[in-house]
């Protein structure tokens, strides 16, 4: 192989497993070694300054991080990044002082944002502090989009919210709430150099075609615009059955939700096999913990009436099959068709986007299935100065994307401005510095600890049923997160290998706990992988391959999979061949001078 | 202080037959200088061991003392050990081998150890052809007391200081040779390939196995002018053959012109290819002939040099009883005065 080409931040950047899995690329294991240093203040502004909204993200994130943590490979489960994310967020001091200023005087740029969710809120935070006017129209009274209308209070404190979206809006935005746009035209031609929309996807799937959906309808809701109901209390009860349909997470927050209002009787009832719901797995076991049954396999039939009055539905049981590709149908399995009874049934069985408000004849292509046609990278439609972001974009995904794509959005929106090439984009910030302080002394907590994953306490199940507000997750104490940041591998403290040094003297590869180092004669990628001190199955994680090695033209090969980042080879390395080093990696963003560094 | 080995190992480990990893042969986090050849040779005899299926409860360390004495600690954490006096572990190995002749001996020793203070003991621990291995890990200085030239430290080599040592070295593969040791090779702590099938097939040699590994002193003896630095060694190096452990029932793939197989005594066998000319492992004046040359050429001969595979060890000699002292039964070791009055009539 080739020597790996280590000045390519990419390489570092994807060591880090948490942070590369991150859409908006978090410098989780720096903010975790923030709060183990009970520095909540600072490891809130370095999530503040990737993802914007730590508070709410500590609570609903769907933790894509999680999965990808390398703990879980070494470990039974992985750091609770998320969580931990709650701790800097419950525990920071005043930031006003470290928010971002905003110039006196305007670049003279006017940007308009459809929709106050995270996506534009995302844009705003970016672009306000480079002196841009930005206008932000809302159908709704208060800014947060989904955050706001899907996610229940017991997961997120309406408190938590209010605050990080103020935070925004305070940087100078003008606010146009209950402000239904109906027309992009006429905001066009209002004269704003820039349009972005952040609409989300706000259509929910309905059964219309299902038989007797039309005589039930008066109890029979979709989910999404059930949940806006409640959130903003225009619905406050429900009827003692309910049936929530669907297997996602919003099948879960309308279930949950349903028990705080007069559900006694709730029941999930998905299509699919339960362990491929597409809920995360936290939010499938609250749901079960607040005594809500979920029956995999059905698939519903009808609705059934009488007297005009909903009594429950039909469903047909079935089972998965699938093909030598892999894929899966649903086969009846002949049982006889089931009945529950519901007073009230929830359809939650997907969302789309709906662009009606978006003349056709604006320049912005759409496709067979409406979406409109956006660069991935730019986020650009194809008329100029309409840019779109979150699930708006490229439909329906989660909080953290919508940030991610907002970060990229405003890039190109400062970057169109400018009237500079939008594919020549900034590089991310990247840095990468030695860790050794002395003999045995590293600035970073090298210790590997054997505790296992914390779990976070809840209230009271009799407590929160009651109260549609209480927060359910009481969070990690301080000295509960200090010990789970503990866990932290530090990924971002890599192994840094300078060939002219080494001595081969073999001691790294002896001391290695995990077997990651060796030095063989050099080959292809496929040979070297079967020639190492241990397996190295896992393909995806990249080898650090050195230069011929002077004295036996040999190479130094290292896995990166399980490295637990313990500094060991360093340490016993004879002349600083090895040298631990951290490696911060900032995503390019269109805003300068916040944030933490 | 950070210097803590994480109890996390690679998750997927081989196991060998045993069903051990390699995580069951590890002994303590080593204290010796970062870059100490000896660690070297701790991860290679815990690799042996693991890739031998030896239990490690079967297997006894002994060692006296000095850097390479302190490296029982660091391998083999689960082994029976023994760290005795200074040059007298052959005494203990001695002692322990006629108590218990069922345990694997593994003798560790430096060049302080054996080659100085040592000396007397180590001869007679040959002579007597004790079943065991006796690795010597020689830097060729006396790395715990800053450093002097050792017994083994070559004519001419220069020590860190600057000092040019005036003395000529002792041999010790020579020597072991000249005493009749029935296995003898040397190797180099940073060539594993080798290192870790020589100490296999000298487990599985019946008789004495001496192993002489040139093993650099990072701190005192690595310096330019010095014959035992990671950089002379490496320039200098010459090996006898390449050297293959084929275990028993295994069948040995490679077959080169140049190649030479060895039974050992339980069946395995020890593949030598790339045989170094004129040369015969088996043959034991032309291994000193070798052994000679490569003198004269400012070579290090490494690699098997010489073996003798059928041996009578000490026991053997001896004809003492095939069972431990520690699982003999009273009525055994006191058969009673029968036996005594047979034995006393047998006498006048």
């Amino acid at each position: 192989m080739e020597p790996t080409n280590v000045h390519d931040p990419e390489y570092y950047h994807k060591v880090v497993d948490c942070q590369y899995a991150c859409p908006a690329h978090t410098p989780v294991p720096e903010y975790i070694r923030l709060i183990a240093a009970e520095k909540y203040t600072e490891a809130y502004m370095v999530n503040w300054e990737s993802n914007v909204f730590p508070g709410v993200l500590g609570r609903t994130c769907d933790r894509p991080c999680e999965p990808a943590c390398r703990r879980g490979r070494v470990d039974e489960e992985p750091v609770a990044i998320c969580r931990l994310k709650r701790v800097a967020a419950d525990n920071k001091g005043d930031i006003t002082h470290l928010l971002p200023k905003i110039p006196t005087k305007g670049n003279g740029k006017r940007i308009a944002l459809i929709g106050a969710g995270p996506a534009s809120l995302t844009v705003a935070r970016d672009l306000a502090p480079l002196g841009y006017e930005i206008h932000v129209f809302d159908e709704q009274i208060k800014g947060g989009g989904m955050m706001r209308s899907q996610i229940p209070s017991f997961r997120l404190p309406e408190s938590v919210l209010d605050e990080e979206v103020n935070n925004i809006l305070n940087l100078g935005i003008h606010q146009h709430f209950k402000t239904y746009v109906s027309s992009l035209k006429s905001v066009l031609d209002d004269g704003y150099d820039a349009v972005f929309i952040g609409t989300g996807a706000p259509r929910g799937r309905d059964l219309s075609n299902l038989p007797g959906r039309a005589e039930g309808g008066a109890n029979i809701h979709v989910g999404i615009e059930w949940l806006a109901s409640v959130a903003f209390e225009h619905t406050k009860q429900i009827g003692k059955k309910v049936i929530v349909l669907g297997g996602g997470n919003t099948a879960m927050d309308c279930c949950r939700t349903s028990r705080r209002l007069g559900g006694e009787e709730v029941k999930v009832v998905v299509r699919s096999p339960f362990s491929e719901m597409r809920a995360s797995p936290w939010e499938k076991e609250d749901a079960q913990h607040e005594d809500i049954p979920i029956l995999d396999n059905h698939v519903p039939v009808s609705f059934v009436s009488e007297n005009g009055k909903l009594k429950g539905m039909t469903f047909e049981k079935v089972h998965a099959v699938y093909d030598e590709k892999g894929k899966r149908s649903l086969v009846p399995t002949g049982e006889p068709h089931v009945f529950i009874e519901g007073d009230d049934v929830l359809v939650a069985i997907g969302q789309e986007n709906y662009f009606p408000w978006i003349e056709r004849d604006l320049g912005i292509e759409f496709d067979k299935w409406e979406m409109p046609s956006v660069n991935s990278l730019t986020f650009q439609s194809t008329n100029e100065k309409v840019f779109f972001g979150g699930d708006a974009a490229l439909g329906p995904k989660n909080v953290i994307t919508a940030v991610a794509q907002g970060h990229s959005a405003a890039v190109s929106i400062d970057l169109y401005c400018q009237g500079k090439s939008l594919d020549v984009r900034p590089d991310p910030f990247t840095n990468l510095v030695s860790q050794k302080m002395g003999i045995h002394e590293w600035s970073y907590d090298s210790i590997v600890t054997n505790d296992d994953r914390f779990v976070v306490p809840q209230a009271e199940k009799a407590l929160t049923l009651k109260d549609r507000k209480k927060e359910v997750e009481l969070g990690f104490d301080k000295l509960v997160g200090f010990k789970e940041a503990e866990r932290c591998l530090n990924c971002d403290i890599q192994t840094v290998f300078t060939e002219n040094r080494c001595i081969e003297c073999d001691a790294c590869m002896d001391v290695c706990p995990t077997d990651c180092i060796t030095f063989t004669a050099n080959g292809t990628e496929e040979d070297l992988r079967t020639r190492l001190m241990a397996p190295s199955l896992r393909l995806e994680q990249d080898l650090l391959v050195s230069d011929t090695l002077a004295a036996t033209g040999r190479v130094m090969v290292k896995d990166e999979d399980v490295c637990l980042h313990c500094g060991l080879c360093a340490e016993r390395c004879p002349t600083s061949a090895w040298d631990m080093q951290k490696f911060f990696y900032n995503t390019t963003k269109a805003h300068h001078g916040c944030g933490s560094h | 202080m950070t210097y803590i080995r994480p109890t996390f190992r690679h998750p997927d480990l081989p196991k060998n037959k045993i069903n051990f990893t390699k995580k069951d042969y590890e002994g303590a986090l080593s204290t010796l200088c970062a870059g100490c050849g000896h660690d070297s040779i701790s991860g290679a005899i815990a690799q042996a061991c693991f890739e031998l299926s030896v239990e490690p409860h079967r297997i006894a360390k002994l060692s006296g003392i000095g850097c390479s004495s302190k490296t029982p600690a660091y391998f083999l954490g689960n082994s029976h050990g023994f760290n005795s006096v200074h040059g007298r572990m052959p005494s203990v190995a001695t002692g322990a081998y006629l108590a218990n002749r069922d345990l694997l001996y593994f003798g560790v020793s430096g060049d302080g150890d054996s080659a100085s203070i040592g000396m007397g003991q180590f001869v007679h621990a040959i002579r007597r052809n004790l079943n065991m291995v006796y690795l010597v890990m020689n830097n060729g200085c006396y790395g715990l007391t800053k450093g002097q030239d050792s017994a083994t430290a070559d004519n001419g080599s220069k020590s860190k200081a600057g000092s040019v040592n005036p003395f000529n070295a002792i041999d010790l593969v020579g020597l072991s040779m000249e005493l009749g040791a029935t296995f003898v090779a040397r190797s180099f702590s940073g060539d594993k390939a080798q290192l870790i099938p020589l100490i296999k097939a000298a487990i599985k040699h019946p008789g004495f196995a001496f192993i002489d590994v040139i093993s650099p002193c990072v701190t005192f003896n690595n310096n330019v002018g010095s014959t035992k630095s990671y950089d002379y060694v490496r320039e200098h190096i010459e090996a006898t053959s390449t050297v293959d452990f084929v275990p028993i029932m295994e069948e040995i793939t490679a077959n080169y012109e140049d190649s030479k197989e060895i039974t050992l005594h339980d069946g395995s066998a020890l593949q030598l290819q790339k045989l170094h000319q004129g040369w015969n492992p088996e043959d034991k004046l032309s291994a000193m002939i070798a052994l000679q040359n490569a003198k004269e050429k400012g070579e290090i001969l490494t690699g098997l040099v010489y073996i003798e595979p059928n041996t009578n060890a000490l026991h053997d000699v001896l004809q003492t009883a095939k069972t431990p002292l520690n699982t003999l039964k009273e009525d055994v070791l006191c058969p009673g005065i029968d036996a005594l009055e047979a034995l006393n009539e047998s006498l006048r």
